[in-house]
């Protein structure tokens, strides 16, 4: 768990977001570069807009919590900042490369965990984290797996195909390939989804420990009690707009009340 | 380059690994061929003399019709759990993973000849006249042709509805001149060439081989615009 010192530290930091002439703002720090900067960005299929004009500026260690009804876009929001969507309007930077011209390069700083695991079903756990690993670039190190996998509580299941694994099993698998991609930017959408309740107390260690380390993270999820008090910043996402900003903290009020209107 | 290479190398292997481990969707595909020759065969006036002259034709066929099959399944695994949008954040370079899956495809197809060809001579009551070797190099080119605008084909219809269909109708008449040089390569192959130093097989394998370096150059420009969203 999240040691209460680290979450109060998390509680008392002032919201990173601000709103300003219809835009909004990280406050004044001082940096090279926004780890994530998006002006305009919008997607459509067909006639209608999943996400429309979303101005966001997130600092390098920060943290949001996004909130919404089910189809308000946070998925469509967290695919786009990802870029393996394309934008139909707008623009979007990471740690100051364009998104657009330079998606691979973006892509090494960034890290996304969907509803779906992205895993190979016919392949042992282990087999999904070598594969990931070789294709990162990096030397094989079958014990550090090992030990990855035992910190995802999936110690004594490396082997086994994935396939025969239940749904909360894969989601900590797809935990354990995002924490070996070491991305700066984490975007985790429903991390809770699927898992049981020592899943739940083990996601919320992960984000603390990932806070701390001073990775950069947009976190969806309809479990906006558990992580508002952690998180530093919220958004919540109405039919494809941006409704509220704010305190993380503030997030449930403010969501309880866009629900209700 | 020796990022790409190495990343062409993982997904190779990674996409090997996967049809070594799905062993019944490779005897599925091999059995698939092997009715199909036995069908030409039935198809085929029963004189012998019409099958062992369409031989080569029935081979080529039953090696494109599998290859459909195993073309589809390399990226139903990639879509099935959304991996490849894992392997895009990886990030994995579109072109290595072009070139890796259709290189994996093209040593399926190529292991499917190990079975499909004796096959095919035994049924069609055949044999090699020809080079052994340019025999290989023609399976292999041909294999590789079939592999490269399939592996494109494979993913840009991978998502769509009624996968099972568009694919076919768009790689066929792609694969029309792979198809012929193929074909009358091992035609040569299987009768004699009777020109000089085997010149018309090796014409026609000359050919097969500039189809190749076409196809593999352009499809695999082309592969990150289609699996861009």
């Amino acid at each position: 768990m999240t040691s209460p010192a680290a979450l109060s530290r998390h509680r008392e930091r002032p919201p990173d977001l601000r709103s300003k002439s219809g835009a909004w703002y990280t406050p004044a720090v001082q940096l090279d570069h926004l780890a994530l900067e998006a002006k305009g960005l919008s997607r459509g299929y067909g006639r209608r807009w999943a996400l429309q004009a979303l101005n966001l500026q997130l600092a390098p260690g920060r943290s949001l919590l996004l909130a919404g009804a089910n189809g308000a876009g946070k998925t469509t929001m967290l695919r786009l900042l990802a870029t393996t969507l394309r934008p139909t309007h707008g623009d979007l930077s990471v740690f100051g490369t364009d998104a657009r011209t330079k998606p691979l390069e973006v892509r090494k700083r960034i890290a996304l965990l969907t509803h779906r695991t992205q895993l190979y079903s016919d392949l042992t756990a282990l087999e999904n984290l070598a594969i990931t690993r070789m294709l990162l670039g990096r030397d094989a190190e079958p014990e550090a797996d090992l030990a990855l996998l035992e910190r995802v509580g999936l110690a004594g299941r490396g082997r086994d195909r994935v396939r025969t694994y239940s749904a909360g099993m894969r989601k900590r698998l797809a935990f354990a390939r995002l924490i070996l991609q070491d991305a700066d930017i984490l975007l985790l959408d429903e991390p809770f989804g699927q898992l049981d309740p020592s899943g739940f107390a083990w996601v919320d260690r992960m984000i603390g420990e990932l806070m701390d380390a001073g990775r950069t993270l947009v976190v969806s999820t309809h479990l906006v009690d558990r992580l508002a008090p952690v998180l530093r910043s919220g958004l919540v996402l109405s039919a494809g707009r941006m409704a509220w900003v704010g305190a993380a903290r503030d997030l449930p009020v403010a969501l309880a009340g866009e629900l209700k209107s | 380059m020796t990022a790409l290479m190495a990343q062409i190398w993982g997904v190779f292997r990674k996409d090997v690994l996967l049809d070594l481990r799905s062993g019944g969707r490779l005897t599925a595909v091999a059995f698939f061929a092997g009715m199909t020759l036995l069908l030409f065969s039935f198809a085929a006036p029963p004189d012998g003399l019409s099958l062992g002259l369409n031989a080569a034709g029935y081979l080529w066929l039953a090696l494109l019709l599998a290859s459909v099959l195993a073309l589809g399944e390399s990226f139903r695994i990639e879509v099935e759990d959304e991996a490849l949008e894992g392997l895009r954040l990886l990030p994995v370079d579109p072109m290595a993973l072009y070139y890796g899956k259709a290189l994996a495809t093209t040593a399926l197809l190529v292991g499917l000849c190990v079975f499909v060809l004796p096959g095919a001579l035994v049924l069609y009551g055949v044999a090699i006249k020809g080079s052994w070797l340019k025999m290989v190099a023609t399976l292999i080119l041909g294999c590789a042709g079939l592999a490269a605008p399939g592996t494109l084909y494979s993913a840009m219809t991978s998502r769509a509805r009624g996968q099972d269909v568009l694919l076919p109708l768009l790689l066929f008449p792609l694969v029309i001149p792979v198809l012929v040089s193929s074909v009358k390569a091992t035609s040569l192959l299987l009768h004699g060439d009777i020109n000089p130093g085997g010149s018309a097989s090796s014409s026609h394998l000359a050919l097969l081989l500039c189809f190749d370096v076409v196809y593999w150059s352009v499809c695999g420009l082309l592969f990150g615009k289609v699996i861009d969203e």
